[in-house]
C-alpha cells in the first residue's frame, strides 16, 4: 500500500462538504417538485388528450427515458450558448434534471392513472359522479396510494443522479468533493465521506417519505 | 396397541405429552399423547382450530414442540438434530390440504424428483414406479401436465402419488379433501381407500366423517389442542364417552 | 470559427470515425453487460447466503444487508472515483475500462440482490415446506424449486436494470474511458459542433436503449403467464428454523 490514510485531515473538510450537501438538497428539491408538477399535467394530457398531444408527450417521454442524463446535460450546457442562451451551470443542470425527472415521472403517473380499475369508475358513474368528482374521489386517492412508493423511490434515484452536476462545475456535494480532493490529494477519504453523506441523506429522505406515506396516505413502505 | 379383530401390532409411533405454541403465545397443542401401531389407520377429527393439522406438522418437523417426546419405533426423535430430522422425513410422508405441488414441474416430475434427485435412486426404475402410481390414481394421461393445468382434485391425487413414491412407512394426510370442490372429493377418497389394505400406517386428519368411520381402526377426537377421546369408530360416533365428544358428534351428525 | 458548415462534416463523416463510434459502442455495452452479468451472479450468491438461519452466519448476513443498503445509496459517479483511487492505492494499476467494470459490478450486485430477494419472496412458503419435508436441503430447494419459479419475477426488473445501466456507463467518461460519451466529447473538442457530436452520442444511446426496453416489455409479458401462484397456505404455525431446512 503506497497510501497513508489521513482521516483527520479529511474530516476537517466536513463543513465544506455539508455546504455542498445543502446545494444538492435545494437543487434536487426544486428540480423534483417542479418535475412532478409538470409530470402531472403531462400524464393527464397523455391519458385524456387528443392524438397530437398524446404523441408529442410520448415522444418527449420516450426521448428522455432512453437517453443518459449526462448527454442531455452536455447538450444543454454546450449547445445553448451556441444559440445565444447563456445560463449559469446551476440553471443548466437544474433544467436538465427537471426535463429528465418530468419524463420518468410522467411515465410512472400514467401507469398509476391507467391502473384505476374500470369497476371503480363504473361504480362512480352509477352513483352519478361528475368528472371532477370522479377525479377527486376515485382517481386521486387510488393513484396517490399506488404511486407513492414508486415516486418516493424516484426521488432517491434523483438525489443520486444529481451528482453529475459536479461535472459542470456546480458546487453541490460531489462537486465540492472533487474540489477538495484536487486540493488535498486525500481522494479516498474525501470520496468515502462523501459517499457516507449520500447514504445518510437518502436514508433520511426515505425515512421521512415512508413516515409521511404511512400517516398521510396509509401506505406501508419499507425503509430497509 | 391392537387393531380391531385381535391382531396385535407393535407400536410404531408414540407421542408423549406434546405441547406447542404459536409464535405470539397461546397454546396450539396441549399435552397430546397418542400411540400408533404398525399398519394402523388412525383418524383425527375435531372442530377447526383444534390442533389436528398442527399435530401432523410437528411430526414432520415443521413445528417444534415446546414440550414432549416423539418416538419412532422406540427411538426418541430429537427434532433439533439434522440427522434425526432427516431420518423422520425419510420414513414419514405428508400430503397437505393445499396440495403444494411444485409449480415449475410436471405431474410426473413432481413424483420422480425426490426419489431421483434427493435419494439417488435409479431414474428408469423411479420413472416406471411414478407412472404406475399416477395411473393408479387415475392420472395416467396427465403425466406431463403442470399443476396450473390440473383441477384441485387432480392436483391432490398427484400429491398423493408423490407421497407414495417415497415408499413411506407412515403416511400423513392433512385434510386432503377440505380444499376441494365437492365433486372432486370422492375421487381422492377412492384413492385413499385403496391404500387402506396395503399395510401402510395412515394418520388421517379429515372432516369426511362417513369416510373416517369406514376406513379407520381408531379415531382420535381433539378439541382446543388436546385429545378428548380415543376409540374405535363405533365408540366415537355411536357411543362417545365424553360430553365434548358427544357435543361434537351430535353437531356433525345432524347433517 | 467561421469554418463550421462544410469542414465540420468533412471532419466528422469518415470511415475511421465510424469505427471509433463502433468501438465506443462496444465498450459501453461490454461495461454494462460484464458488470451486470457478474453482478447477477454475485447477487444470487449473496441472497442465498442470506437464507441461512444459523447463528454462526449472522455477522455474514448482516454484512450482506449492509452492503446492499449502502451501495444502493451511492451515486455511480462517486463510486467510480472511489474504485479508481482505491485500486490505485492498493497498488493495482489497471486499465480504466476495468475500473469502470468493477464499479458497475459493485453497484449492480447491490441492486440486483434486492431484485433476487424479491424473487425469493414471491415463491410461497409452502413450496419451501414441501421440499423440506422431503429432505431437499436448502441448496436443492433453491435450485430445483425456488429459482425456477422466482425467475419470472427476477428477469424483467433485472433486464431493465441492465438497460438502465447502459446509459449510466456514460459517467465512465469522467475517468477517461473511451466509451460513447467520451467519444462525443472528443469530437466536440476537435471542432465538430455540439449538435453533431453529442447528437450522435444521443442517437446511439437511443438506438441501444429503446429497442432493448421494448424487448424487456415483451419478455415481461411472456413471463407473466408462466406459472400461476399456488392457492394459499393453511395459515398454520411453523417454526422458522425447521421450515427453512
Amino acid at each position: 500500500m503506497h497510501y497513508t490514510f489521513q482521516w483527520g485531515v479529511a474530516f476537517s473538510y466536513l463543513p465544506e462538504l455539508l455546504a455542498g450537501a445543502w446545494v444538492t438538497f435545494h437543487l434536487t428539491f426544486i428540480g423534483f417538485w417542479t418535475g412532478l408538477v409538470i409530470a402531472v399535467f403531462l400524464a393527464v394530457g397523455q391519458v385524456y388528450g387528443g392524438p397530437w398531444l398524446r404523441r408529442s408527450i410520448s415522444t418527449y417521454v420516450v426521448f428522455f427515458t432512453n437517453t443518459p442524463s449526462l448527454v442531455t446535460a452536455f447538450f444543454i450546457f454546450y449547445g445553448l450558448p451556441e444559440v445565444g442562451i447563456l445560463w449559469s451551470p446551476y440553471v443548466c443542470v437544474l433544467v436538465n434534471l427537471i426535463l429528465n425527472a418530468a419524463a420518468f415521472l410522467t411515465d410512472a403517473i400514467r401507469g398509476g392513472v391507467a391502473s384505476v380499475r374500470k369497476t371503480e369508475m363504473e361504480a362512480a358513474e352509477t352513483l352519478g359522479f361528475s368528472m371532477l368528482q370522479k377525479i377527486r374521489y376515485v382517481i386521486v386517492p387510488h393513484v396517490a396510494k399506488v404511486l407513492y412508493a414508486p415516486i418516493s423511490n424516484l426521488y432517491i434515484v434523483f438525489i443520486l443522479g444529481s451528482a453529475l452536476a459536479a461535472i459542470f462545475g456546480v458546487e453541490e456535494l460531489t462537486g465540492t468533493a472533487f474540489n477538495i480532493a484536487a486540493r488535498t490529494f486525500r481522494s479516498i477519504e474525501i470520496y468515502s465521506i462523501t459517499a457516507g453523506i449520500y447514504v445518510i441523506m437518502t436514508v433520511i429522505a426515505s425515512t421521512i417519505l415512508a413516515l409521511v406515506g404511512r400517516w398521510a396516505f396509509r401506505v406501508k413502505a419499507r425503509i430497509f | 396397541m391392537s387393531k380391531e379383530g385381535g391382531l396385535v401390532a407393535e407400536t410404531q409411533l408414540e407421542l408423549r405429552g406434546i405441547t406447542a405454541s404459536y409464535e405470539h403465545g397461546g397454546l396450539v397443542l396441549n399435552d397430546v399423547s397418542l400411540t400408533v401401531g404398525k399398519g394402523e389407520i388412525i383418524s383425527i377429527i375435531g372442530p377447526s382450530g383444534s390442533g389436528k393439522s398442527t399435530l401432523l406438522r410437528v411430526l414432520v418437523g415443521l413445528l417444534k414442540p415446546s414440550q414432549g417426546t416423539v418416538l419412532l419405533d422406540g427411538d426418541t426423535i430429537d427434532y433439533d438434530r439434522r440427522s434425526h430430522l432427516k431420518r423422520v422425513r425419510d420414513r414419514l410422508a405428508i400430503v397437505f390440504q393445499q396440495f403444494n405441488l411444485f409449480q415449475n414441474m410436471t405431474a410426473l416430475a413432481n413424483v420422480t424428483v425426490t426419489p431421483t434427485k434427493i435419494r439417488g435412486e435409479a431414474k428408469a426404475a423411479v420413472r416406471e414406479r411414478a407412472i404406475a402410481l399416477l395411473r393408479r390414481v387415475g392420472l395416467g394421461d396427465k403425466l406431463n401436465a403442470y399443476p396450473d393445468e390440473l383441477s384441485g382434485g387432480q392436483q391432490q391425487r398427484v400429491a398423493l402419488a408423490r407421497a407414495l413414491a417415497l415408499q413411506p412407512e407412515i403416511l400423513l394426510l392433512d385434510e386432503v379433501t377440505s380444499a376441494l370442490d365437492p365433486e372432486m372429493v370422492n375421487e381422492v377418497l377412492d384413492a385413499i381407500r385403496g391404500l387402506a389394505h396395503e399395510g401402510i400406517t395412515l394418520i388421517i386428519v379429515s372432516h369426511e366423517m362417513a369416510f373416517v368411520r369406514e376406513v379407520s381402526d381408531r379415531v382420535v377426537m381433539m378439541a382446543d389442542g388436546a385429545v378428548v377421546e380415543i376409540g374405535p369408530p363405533a365408540q366415537i360416533f355411536d357411543a362417545p364417552q365424553t360430553q365434548r365428544c358427544r357435543d361434537f358428534v351430535g353437531k356433525i351428525l345432524k347433517h | 470559427m467561421g469554418t463550421h458548415g462544410l469542414s465540420q462534416f468533412e471532419i466528422f463523416f469518415t470511415w475511421q470515425n465510424a469505427l471509433l463510434w463502433l468501438r465506443a459502442t462496444g465498450i459501453t455495452l461490454s461495461m454494462a453487460a460484464l458488470g451486470c452479468g457478474l453482478g447477477f451472479i454475485l447477487a444470487s450468491l449473496l441472497v442465498y447466503l442470506r437464507t441461512w438461519p444459523s447463528l454462526l452466519l449472522l455477522p455474514v448476513r448482516l454484512l450482506v444487508v449492509a452492503y446492499v443498503e449502502i451501495f444502493r445509496r451511492i451515486p455511480f459517479l462517486v463510486l467510480i472515483f472511489l474504485v479508481l483511487f482505491g485500486t490505485r492505492a492498493m497498488g493495482l494499476r489497471m486499465e480504466l475500462f476495468w475500473v469502470a467494470c468493477i464499479s458497475v459490478t459493485v453497484m449492480a450486485t447491490a441492486f440486483i440482490a434486492e431484485i433476487v430477494r424479491a424473487g425469493y419472496e414471491s415463491v410461497h412458503r409452502t413450496q419451501w415446506e414441501s421440499a423440506a419435508v422431503m429432505n431437499f436441503g436448502r441448496l436443492r430447494t433453491v435450485l430445483l424449486v425456488v429459482l425456477p419459479q422466482a425467475w419470472t419475477v427476477i428477469v424483467p426488473p433485472a433486464f431493465s436494470y441492465f438497460v438502465m445501466f447502459i446509459k449510466e456507463t456514460s459517467l465512465a467518461s469522467q475517468v477517461g474511458v473511451y466509451e460513447l460519451m467520451q467519444t462525443g466529447k472528443y469530437f466536440n473538442n476537435i471542432g465538430v459542433s455540439p449538435a453533431l457530436s453529442f447528437g450522435t452520442t444521443l442517437a446511439i444511446y437511443f438506438a441501444l436503449s429503446y429497442p432493448l426496453t421494448r424487448l424487456g416489455w415483451r419478455i415481461e409479458r411472456r413471463l407473466k403467464h408462466r406459472f400461476r401462484r399456488p392457492g394459499g397456505d393453511d395459515g398454520l404455525p411453523t417454526t422458522r428454523v425447521l421450515a427453512g431446512v
